[in-house]
């Protein structure tokens, strides 16, 4: 690091981060810095070793590490300094500068200064001790995604027989993966009544192996001294309760758990970004700002996508209006401020809010269900009594992420601040 | 008249597949999606990803993949060439790693670059 104070500093060098410094660039900033806390570029991609990214951004289907390559590539020679192997432990928001707190053992302790900030950490997992699985608490037991990096980074075996709970993603990809290095995946076992992951996982990663998929089950137990040996597995009812009666007993020597991600914000929550308790991610408005001036934030540290390629789209938006803020300023006359406020029938959107003045044509409005919507619907937006906007869909599930496009003549027709989606059944 | 999800992309669009009126797919939202839904019923073909070993302190494996989608009988023969398989750094992406993979004609190629 040779610079101590930069235009604009990225917390992260995953998908989003990459994609938010290059397009930062692209928009008029020299001097940015990349901070990666891994000893390499790139992020959770490089253990997505399987295919199906880059359909939507590069209208190709490439693996994880082909995906991050492309990026990279466009980084060596454009003039952003990058450092890994670098932790950010503290920021702090002033008024005309953010100072990043870092830590590494080349540089030791620094504090640098920026203009503004993309925060673009990403997610972890949710652990064990977070869903409270009873029973004793042998070694076996993994977060899937921490298998995946044993398994395809480290070149580890972790397992011989493996049942998996949650149907996330991960979990499905995982237990493709293990069965293709010879292990035998028993079940995949997940509480809710539909699986949190894509439809084409499921096919591909466990009607492919004949790995059976229970729906409203749970595992209500994990039996093991040393080593996992045995869990139980329980239907539940529609309150998520176990139902007496129904165990069933598995002799397995290894537990996957894809129960879901968690966008890591304490950096953000120290620096005084507001976040949204339905994302775990911070409130945003229509460029990506958070709460806090000149901090921006984007990928799954805003909220848990199932697309790298909508990561790639959203970071490039947020570099570009970092880039503005550094450029141009902070805004002056904010304007017509809309929130966008959830009907139970939603589970969240990105953003949560826009200043309506700042919208060029149209607004990109990312949005999730909360239960499967098998039949021709609605998301709806109103303000009030009157219909602003309505976009048809045949299908939704909570594991797809829906995008909409609301043109700038509806958003300028909202009367008050309150703009309410919900999912309506279209009718017949 | 068979009933598939399609893996072509994140969509997942159900498709209907009538086997008695010459594999007349219905359901799909792109071209793609047709010749995949044909293909599952008649010869179901994939990509496979894995690692291989590398000799390198940092690197212990290098992902790779089939060049081509293979058929899927042939997964389990293809994962075995994987493993004598042994790379030295410098490794580019697209570096053929095996060559016509269980005789499908499809390679294994690098998926990502490693210098050391």
């Amino acid at each position: 690091m040779t610079r101590q104070d930069y235009e604009l500093i990225v917390i992260g060098a995953g998908p989003a981060g990459l994609a938010a410094a290059l397009s930062a660039k692209q928009h008029g900033l020299s001097r940015i810095l990349v901070i990666e806390r891994d000893k390499e570029l790139g992020g959770i991609l490089n253990q997505c070793i399987h295919n199906g990214f880059g359909l939507h951004y590069f209208g190709e289907e490439l693996t994880g590490p082909e995906y991050a390559g492309r990026f990279i590539d466009q980084l060596e020679g454009s003039g952003i300094e990058i450092v890994c192997d670098t932790m950010v432990i503290h920021l702090e928001n002033g008024d005309d500068w953010r100072i990043v707190h870092a830590m590494s053992t080349e540089n030791g302790y620094q504090c640098l200064k920026c203009r503004a900030v993309i925060l673009a950490m990403g997610c972890r997992e949710r652990t064990r001790f977070a869903i409270q699985i009873p029973g004793s608490r042998p070694a076996g037991i993994f977060n899937a995604g921490t298998a995946q990096r044993y398994v395809n980074i480290e070149g580890k075996m972790i397992g011989r027989r493996v049942i998996i709970l949650g149907s996330g993603d991960i979990g499905l990809i995982m237990a493709r993966r293990m069965t293709l290095e010879g292990a035998k995946v028993l079940a995949c076992v997940e509480l809710l009544p539909y699986s949190g992951g894509l439809n084409r996982n499921i096919v591909q990663c466990l009607h492919d192996y004949d790995i059976p998929l229970y729906l409203s089950h749970t595992i209500t137990n994990i039996e093991g001294r040393n080593r996992v040996q045995r869990v139980t597995v329980q239907q539940v009812d529609e309150n998520r309760r176990p139902i007496p009666g129904t165990e069933t007993y598995y002799d397995v020597d290894t537990v996957l758990l894809s129960v879901g991600l968690i966008p890591e914000n304490e950096l953000s929550r120290e620096a005084g970004v507001k976040i949204d308790r339905r994302t775990s991610g911070p409130f945003v408005y229509e460029n990506l700002e958070t709460s806090e001036k000149g901090i921006f934030a984007c990928g799954n540290v805003l909220h848990v996508h199932d697309l790298v390629d909508y990561v790639t789209e959203e970071s490039q938006a947020a570099g570009k209006a970092a880039a503005a803020f550094v450029l141009d300023g902070a805004l002056t006359d904010i304007g017509h401020v809309i929130e966008i406020k959830t009907e139970p029938t939603v589970s969240y959107t990105v953003p949560q809010a826009v200043r309506v003045n700042e919208v060029a044509k149209s607004l990109r409005i990312f949005l999730r269900v909360n239960k499967i919507w098998e039949e021709t619907s609605h998301i709806v937006f109103r303000d009030g009594d009157n219909v602003i906007a309505r976009f048809k869909r045949d299908y939704m599930a909570p594991g797809e992420m829906e995008n909409v496009n609301v043109p700038r003549v509806l958003l300028d027709r909202v009367k008050g601040d309150m703009l309410y989606v919900s999912i309506e059944e279209a009718q017949r | 008249m068979k009933t598939l999800i399609c893996i072509v992309c994140p969509r997942g669009c159900h498709l209907n597949v009538d086997e008695e009126n010459d594999y007349k797919v219905t359901g799909h939202h792109c071209e793609k999606g047709e010749i995949y839904g044909r293909n599952e019923l008649l010869h179901p073909v994939r990509v496979v990803t894995s690692t291989v070993k590398v000799k390198s302190n940092i690197h212990p494996r290098c992902p790779v993949k089939t060049d081509q989608s293979i058929p899927k009988e042939n997964i389990f023969p293809a994962m075995r060439l994987l493993d004598s398989v042994l790379l030295t750094p410098p490794i580019k992406r697209g570096d053929v790693v095996v060559d016509d993979v269980a005789g499908s004609g499809a390679c294994f190629v690098v998926t990502r670059d490693l210098d050391t």
